[in-house]
C-alpha cells in the first residue's frame, strides 16, 4: 500500500537527510558553545564546526570559504545583497534591474528600493520563462549599480543563462547578484568560473534545516555590503548575531551530501520527473509551463486546460503539490510568474507544480499520474467550459455575464 | 483551506451532473460567471406543462464551494414552480453548505444561475423579463 499524502513539493522545503540531523544534534547538546566565545574550549569546538560547514558550503560552488556569509536563510541573503549593495554604492548611481518572475524576496526588496528614491527596471522574460539576453543588455544604464537574476525559478525551474548574464555585467562594472535558492544540488555551480558578484542560498532546499542560509560575498574583486543586521560584528561585520552552530553543521553537511550525489542523484530525479511528464502529457489540452530544456530536473508544472485549479488541488489532495492559484482570498490571483510568461488567468489558475527529490519513488510517480488522469477527466465532466471546447466554440469569443 | 462535510459530500458526489438538450419542449438554460474571474456555472431546468421544475441538471467550472453550490439547487430547484425557484436566496445556499466569507460568491452565482435558467424559459415561451444583474 502506498502511503498519503505523497510528497511531490520539494521546491517548497525537504526533509532534513537523517545523516544531516544525526550530525546536528550533538550541537544542540553537548557541543553547545558559542563559537564567539574565544576563551575557552566550547567556543573552539563550536568554532571549529562552524568553518569546517562553511569550507564545505563553499566547496559546492567553489567559493573561498572566506566568501561564504551565514544568514537565516536566502530571503535573508537576498535582503542583504540588494539592500546592502544598494545602499554601499548609491554614490554610483540608484539603478536596479531584476526580473518580474523573481522571487517576492527580491520583488519586495527592490519595491522597498523604490520607497528609498531608487530606480528599479523588471524585465519581463521570454514566454519560456527565460530572459532574452538583448533586453537584458538594453535595460543597464550608466547609472544601473546591480543587477539580479535568478538562477532556477521556483516555479517553472528554468535556468537562467547566468555565465552570460554576468559577463555582460562585469564588462560595466555593475554588480551581479544571484538568487540560487532552488539551484544547489540541482546545477553546477562554478563561483571561481562564474563572474556572479553575490549569491543567495538556503539550507532547506537541498535536504538541510530551515532557517539556515547563506550569502557569498566575493573578494576579488572585493564587493561592499552595508550591514542590515548591527550588533555584535560577526561575520566580518556584515551580519551580527550569534551563530547557530547546529544549523549552520546542518547546512555543511546537507552540501556536502549535494556534491558528492548530485549527479546520480539528478540522473534518478530526472528519470521520476520525465517519467510523470511522460504520463500526465497524454491528457488532453495539458500544457507545460516554462521551457523543457534548460531546466532542473526535479520540476514539472504543468497547465490542465478548463478545469478550475482549486478544485483540482482539492480533487488531488492525496498528492502535496502546489497550485499557481492562490485562492486564499475571494479575488483570485494567478501566479505572478505564469502570468509573465503570458499565460492566461485561466491556464495559470490551473496549473500544478510537481517538484520530485530524494525520497521520491517510481511507485508514488504512478500512483500521481493515474489519480491525476482520473480526476481531470471527472473534473472535465463536470466543466461547461470543456463541453464547449469539444462542440468547437472559441471560448474567447463567448461574450461573459461578468461578476 | 478546510470545507465543510457538506460541500466535501456535494464535491464528491455531485447530484444531477449532466445536460439536457436545449432544444427540447420544456427545457432551459441559465449560464453565468466567466472562466477569468474562476468559476462559470450552467444550471438547466426541464419545466413540466403545469409549470413545475420537474427534472434540473449542471455542469459547473469552479471551486469545491461552486460545484457544491450548483449540485445542492439541482436538488432544491426540482418540485418547485418557477416563481417558487425564484425564492431560493444566496443566504440559505450559503447557510445549507456553511461557506466561508470568501465563498459567499459562490452561492450567489447559484442564486443567478436559477434566475438566468427561468428567465430563459420565459423568454422562449414569450414572456419578457429582465435577467438578473451578476453580483458578487
Amino acid at each position: 500500500m502506498i502511503k498519503t499524502p505523497i510528497y511531490l513539493d520539494y521546491s517548497a522545503t525537504t526533509p532534513v537527510d537523517p545523516r544531516v540531523a544525526e550530525k546536528m544534534i550533538p550541537y544542540l547538546t553537548e557541543k553547545f558553545g558559542n563559537p564567539a566565545s574565544r576563551s575557552h574550549e566550547f567556543g573552539w569546538e563550536a568554532e571549529k564546526a562552524v568553518e569546517e560547514a562553511r569550507e564545505q558550503v563553499a566547496a559546492l560552488v567553489n567559493a573561498d570559504p572566506k566568501e561564504i556569509i551565514w544568514t537565516s536563510g536566502a530571503t535573508e541573503s537576498n535582503n542583504l545583497a540588494i539592500k546592502g549593495a544598494a545602499h554601499f554604492y548609491k554614490g554610483k548611481g540608484k539603478h536596479l534591474v531584476t526580473m518580474m518572475t523573481e522571487h517576492k524576496a527580491v520583488i519586495d526588496t527592490m519595491r522597498h528600493l523604490e520607497s528609498e528614491g531608487y530606480e528599479v527596471t523588471y524585465l519581463m522574460p521570454e514566454s519560456s520563462g527565460l530572459v532574452d539576453m538583448e533586453k537584458f543588455k538594453a535595460a543597464l544604464r550608466p547609472d544601473t549599480i546591480l543587477a539580479s537574476v535568478m538562477l532556477v525559478n521556483n516555479e517553472i525551474g528554468v535556468i537562467q543563462d547566468i555565465a552570460a548574464l554576468g559577463e555582460v555585467c562585469r564588462a560595466k562594472g555593475i554588480i551581479f547578484h544571484v538568487d540560487a535558492a532552488q539551484a544547489t544540488g540541482k546545477v553546477a555551480i562554478d563561483l571561481a568560473k562564474l563572474k556572479v558578484d553575490l549569491m543567495s542560498f538556503s539550507a532547506h532546499k537541498t535536504y538541510g534545516p530551515k532557517g539556515i542560509g547563506a550569502l557569498y560575498v566575493q573578494r576579488k574583486p572585493r564587493i561592499r555590503l552595508e550591514a542590515q543586521m548591527h550588533g555584535g560584528g560577526h561575520e566580518r561585520g556584515l551580519r551580527s548575531g550569534t551563530l547557530a552552530t547546529h544549523q549552520i553543521v546542518g547546512m555543511g553537511e546537507a552540501f556536502r551530501i549535494a556534491r558528492e550525489e548530485m549527479v546520480a542523484e539528478n540522473e534518478r530525479v530526472r528519470y521520476l520527473r520525465d517519467r510523470l511528464y511522460k504520463g500526465l502529457s497524454q491528457i488532453e489540452e495539458a500544457h507545460v509551463n516554462g521551457d523543457m530544456e534548460q531546466r532542473v530536473p526535479h520540476n514539472l508544472n504543468i497547465s490542465f486546460n478548463f478545469v478550475e485549479g482549486e478544485s483540482l488541488i482539492m480533487a488531488i489532495r492525496d498528492l502535496a503539490v502546489s497550485s499557481g492559484s492562490a485562492c486564499t482570498s475571494a479575488s483570485l490571483e494567478p501566479s505572478y510568474v505564469l502570468r509573465a510568461l503570458g499565460r492566461s488567468d485561466e491556464l495559470a489558475h490551473s496549473s500544478i507544480r510537481f517538484t520530485i527529490g530524494r525520497f521520491s519513488t517510481e511507485e508514488e510517480i504512478d500512483y500521481a499520474i493515474e489519480l491525476v488522469k482520473n480526476k481531470i477527466g471527472r473534473l472535465r465532466e463536470m466543466s461547461p467550459l470543456w463541453d464547449m471546447f469539444k462542440e468547437g466554440v472559441d471560448l474567447s469569443t463567448v461574450q461573459w455575464a461578468s461578476h | 483551506m478546510s470545507y465543510s462535510t457538506k460541500v466535501l459530500d456535494h464535491y464528491e458526489n455531485p447530484r444531477n451532473v449532466g445536460t439536457f438538450n436545449q432544444d427540447d419542449e420544456g427545457v432551459a438554460t441559465g449560464m453565468v460567471g466567466a472562466p477569468a474571474c474562476g468559476d462559470v456555472m450552467k444550471l438547466q431546468i426541464k419545466v413540466n406543462k403545469d409549470g413545475v421544475i420537474e427534472d434540473a441538471k449542471f455542469k459547473t467550472y469552479g471551486c469545491g464551494s461552486a460545484i457544491a453550490s450548483s449540485s445542492l439547487v439541482t436538488e432544491w430547484v426540482k418540485g418547485k414552480t418557477l416563481d417558487e425557484a425564484l425564492t431560493i436566496k444566496n443566504t440559505q445556499i450559503a447557510e445549507e453548505l456553511a461557506l466561508p466569507p470568501v465563498k459567499i460568491h459562490c452561492s450567489v452565482l447559484a442564486e443567478d444561475a436559477i434566475k438566468a435558467a427561468v428567465a430563459d424559459y420565459k423568454a422562449k415561451h414569450g414572456e419578457m423579463v429582465v435577467a438578473a444583474a451578476c453580483k458578487g
